[in-house]
């Protein structure tokens, strides 16, 4: 089924073009990865999805994006924001507490209630794996957290709002290799609830957590397959190129 | 001679150029503290003046000076903050917003004598708030108005901008991100501003000259239409209009109103060091 | 609701973010409301040219040749004295002062201008002006020249704090590789160095010449306020600003003298108007290079 589907999509910066004509679907509860070397437009198309690339003033684009068969620049814009979570490339906890970190959306779309808070905050945690480690250091600054801690908060930061699709741009891009494999572990279990879309610079990341890929190259979209097929058998050169390491 | 001894003379001179500088400072300090020290007793702080100023204390004019650099600050600090949220999270790259920039250098570089020709049109003669209380502190709150903005819209922008992205990812709106994320991270710097144009609004003599500020008038002030003495005032008139005031008065006048200006300021650089080392990211 | 009450919020933060381009139009109205209507009375050129300065005689002779001249006089004096003194602490802060050293100049000259200038003005009433008249053996210090001397202290914050600024923003590529072609730190310093920061320098020039002209209370207090053409330095003197100061309270609202003071509010109006939009092109001319 398919949950985001993209049209004919162009995305400037001023004059220079980040995203040259990308036609795409996104199917629901996937993980879909998204690979390429840096300027490829990779990040431009994520923070096309949750509208961020709206806050940088020289944006311009053409064609469509639809959530649903709903086109998302005319939803309500944190309504989208809220249905499509991301999290960014460096652990970014806002300089609260653990606690405040992941109630914080929730508390912005109007909840008061203290039980209710705290509910979410739990469901969330326990979602990304960070519960146990956390009951007992609700009310600390999260900037005391471990990097790898930080990140997984931050993806239960997102959780708590229920999106529908999380967007995860680079998440272990500052990792160890044993917290990268925590977040891993979390985006699998969590594709059966969620749409999960992922851009990474970390080839072999998307080889063993991506159910389909998709390869940018200077803001064109080169293939898109089985994640196992662009892996073996590509249909284009410059992938298998890319994927063995030959650039980029 | 060789380039090195040049080089010596060369930074001889310029060490040189800041004692011509920094010691008359330091006289300057010294020497209002040496003669104004023996004056300073509870009776001259807390008493009215008398004897045609040249007796008894200045009273009214700190009372003067608070209400005065309070009430620029009720009006500064709302407009100032507002208009530095605006140019740090909305304002855009355009024609409009390098204009609001040179109007704020503008108002900064106004004399402040101009700034007292203002308030006496526009608050005295044409709202018909006469002299008093409320025209002075809102001519003293235009004329610190930049400073605010400035202080403000520094802190504003030193947020870093990840903070931004991330409340907005959340589905919090713009304001919402402005009022949880950003106010509440640029707070230290916000008031850093404040206090430094509170320390400027209670120096300055020219802006309330005809505004607001009393000759002498040794009873506090009972309502904003009021006028009252100022410490600034004060000591002008007692070191230009009176004759034959004993030195220790002027001195001591001096010195009160450095030790309110300076004790502003140092609390200013206070809290802007506290909040250095305390800086989360 | 909470969308209705941020819209509101955010109008109110459109309207203050004009608030200062609305003070600026604000000010230059009212004092050409109230100043205008001297040229109904006294031509521009007879009023800026005019060379006696009689407000309160009959009938008024309102010229402010000799006030412009007090404070050109004054200004000058200063910026003579402050402009080498300012620029060589700012590149001695900027370049050479070792860490502690240059936190107490640092803290010295920030203290300088945290000073009211009323107590500066008091303080070279007592000191500096007793001190000009002993050493030239005139009448009075009351002159010129001890306003030029206050002035270039109250200029210099002003001067060092922005021109340090250019100077701290000057690349270090461009010092690095001077010194490492076997140049000197003085010579980096006035062939790299300099050069490098002069617009930002000239800005800092005019703020400080800026702050010269429009300083009221001190210049008021030691300048010895004579309204006449000034023939030496060592002659007491009127300013712009210290007439304003001085005779607005003595005049009747809605009198010719009264116009004519909001007149000179004019005047001093327009110059720091220029000299702020010229020091501000300075500021920002290598940015948009």
């Amino acid at each position: 089924m398919v949950k985001i589907d993209i049209q004919r999509l162009n995305i400037w910066f001023g004059a220079a073009q980040a995203l040259k004509n990308i036609t795409m679907q996104v199917k629901k509860n996937e993980i879909l990865c998204a690979i390429g070397p840096s300027n490829s437009g990779k990040t431009s198309f994520l923070r096309m999805l949750n509208r961020l690339n709206d806050l940088t003033l020289s944006f311009r684009m053409s064609g469509s994006v639809l959530l649903d068969g709903r086109d998302i620049t005319k939803i309500d814009i944190e309504l989208i924001r809220k249905k499509i979570g991301m999290v960014f490339a460096m652990p970014s906890p806002l300089p609260l507490s653990v606690f405040d970190n992941v109630a914080y959306g929730v508390r912005m779309s109007g909840v008061r209630n203290k039980h209710s808070l705290e509910e979410a905050v739990e469901t969330a945690l326990k979602q990304a794996y960070l519960w146990q480690e956390m009951k007992d250091r609700l009310h600390e600054s999260a900037f005391k957290l471990s990097g790898g801690q930080q990140q997984r908060l931050c993806i239960a930061r997102t959780l708590a709002v229920q999106p529908e699709v999380i967007l995860f741009d680079e998440p272990c891009s500052g990792l160890d290799p044993i917290s990268t494999a925590k977040v891993e572990e979390a985006m699998l279990k969590l594709k059966k609830d969620y749409t999960i879309i992922l851009v990474t610079n970390n080839v072999k990341q998307a080889a063993r957590v991506g159910d389909r890929t998709a390869f940018f190259l200077t803001g064109e979209l080169i293939e898109l397959d089985q994640t196992e097929k662009i892996f073996t058998a590509p249909s284009d050169r410059r992938t298998d190129d890319y994927i063995r390491g030959r650039f980029g | 001679m060789t380039s090195l001894q040049r080089q010596k003379i060369a930074f001889a001179l310029l060490f040189l150029a800041n004692l011509l500088v920094i010691v008359p400072v330091g006289l300057i300090v010294f020497i209002i503290i040496q003669k104004g020290w023996p004056a300073m007793t509870w009776q001259f702080i807390t008493d009215i003046p008398r004897q045609g100023m040249r007796a008894g204390g200045i009273f009214p004019a700190i009372v003067g000076t608070i209400y005065l650099v309070s009430g620029a600050i009720v009006f500064a600090l709302p407009v100032g903050l507002l208009a530095a949220i605006y140019l740090s999270e909305y304002a855009k790259d355009n024609l409009l917003t390098r204009i609001i920039k040179l109007a704020i250098v503008n108002l900064a570089g106004v004399p402040s004598v101009v700034y007292g020709l203002f308030g006496l049109v526009l608050f005295v003669s044409f709202c018909k708030f006469g002299a008093s209380i409320l025209s002075g502190s809102l001519t003293l709150g235009i004329m610190i108005l930049p400073i605010i903005i400035t202080a403000s819209r520094e802190a504003l922008e030193s947020v870093p901008h990840v903070f931004r992205e991330v409340s907005l990812s959340l589905g919090a709106s713009k304001w919402q991100t402005i009022r949880h994320i950003v106010l509440p991270n640029a707070i230290p710097g916000i008031i850093t501003g404040t206090i430094l144009g509170i320390g400027r609004a209670a120096g300055e003599t020219a802006p309330i000259l005809f505004t607001v500020a009393a000759f002498y008038l040794p009873r506090l002030p009972s309502s904003v239409f009021d006028q009252v003495m100022a410490l600034p005032y004060h000591l002008y008139v007692i070191s230009t209009q009176v004759p034959n005031v004993d030195p220790k008065i002027t001195y001591g006048t001096a010195l009160v109103l450095l030790i309110l200006v300076l004790f502003v300021n140092l609390i200013a650089i206070i809290i802007r060091a506290r909040f250095r080392k305390k800086k989360k990211w | 609701m909470r969308k209705i009450k941020e819209f509101i919020i955010e109008k109110l933060i459109f309207f203050c973010g004009l608030a200062s381009i609305f003070f600026v139009i604000l000010i230059f109205l009212f004092l050409l409301k109230e100043g205008l209507s001297l040229l109904t009375i006294v031509g521009p050129f007879e009023f800026l040219a005019g060379k006696s300065w009689y407000p309160i005689s009959e009938p008024p002779q309102l010229g402010i040749l000799p006030l412009i001249l007090g404070s050109l006089f004054v200004t000058i004096g200063a910026a003579i004295i402050s402009v080498p003194i300012g620029i060589a602490c700012a590149v001695y802060i900027a370049e050479i002062a070792p860490a502690k050293i240059k936190e107490v100049l640092k803290a010295g000259i920030e203290l300088l201008a945290a000073i009211p200038s009323v107590v500066l003005g008091f303080i070279g009433m007592m000191t500096l002006v007793p001190w000009v008249k002993n050493l030239f053996d005139i009448p009075t210090g009351l002159t010129a020249f001890s306003g030029s001397i206050m002035l270039a202290f109250m200029a210099m914050p002003t001067i060092v704090s922005i021109a340090e600024d250019a100077l701290y923003s000057v690349p270090k590529s461009y010092k690095e590789g001077a010194l490492a072609l076997g140049a000197t730190h003085w010579q980096t310093i006035y062939r790299v160095i300099l050069p490098a920061a002069s617009s930002g320098i000239v800005a800092a020039v005019m703020l400080g010449i800026g702050r010269v002209i429009g300083e009221t209370m001190a210049v008021m207090m030691i300048t010895g306020n004579a309204a006449a053409i000034p023939k030496s330095i060592l002659q007491p003197v009127r300013t712009l600003t210290a007439t304003i100061a001085a005779e607005m309270g003595e005049t009747v609202v809605g009198s010719e003298h009264y116009f004519a003071l909001f007149a000179i509010g004019i005047v001093l109006f327009v110059i720091s108007f220029a000299i702020n939009v010229t020091s501000d092109f300075f500021l920002h001319k290598d940015q948009r290079v």
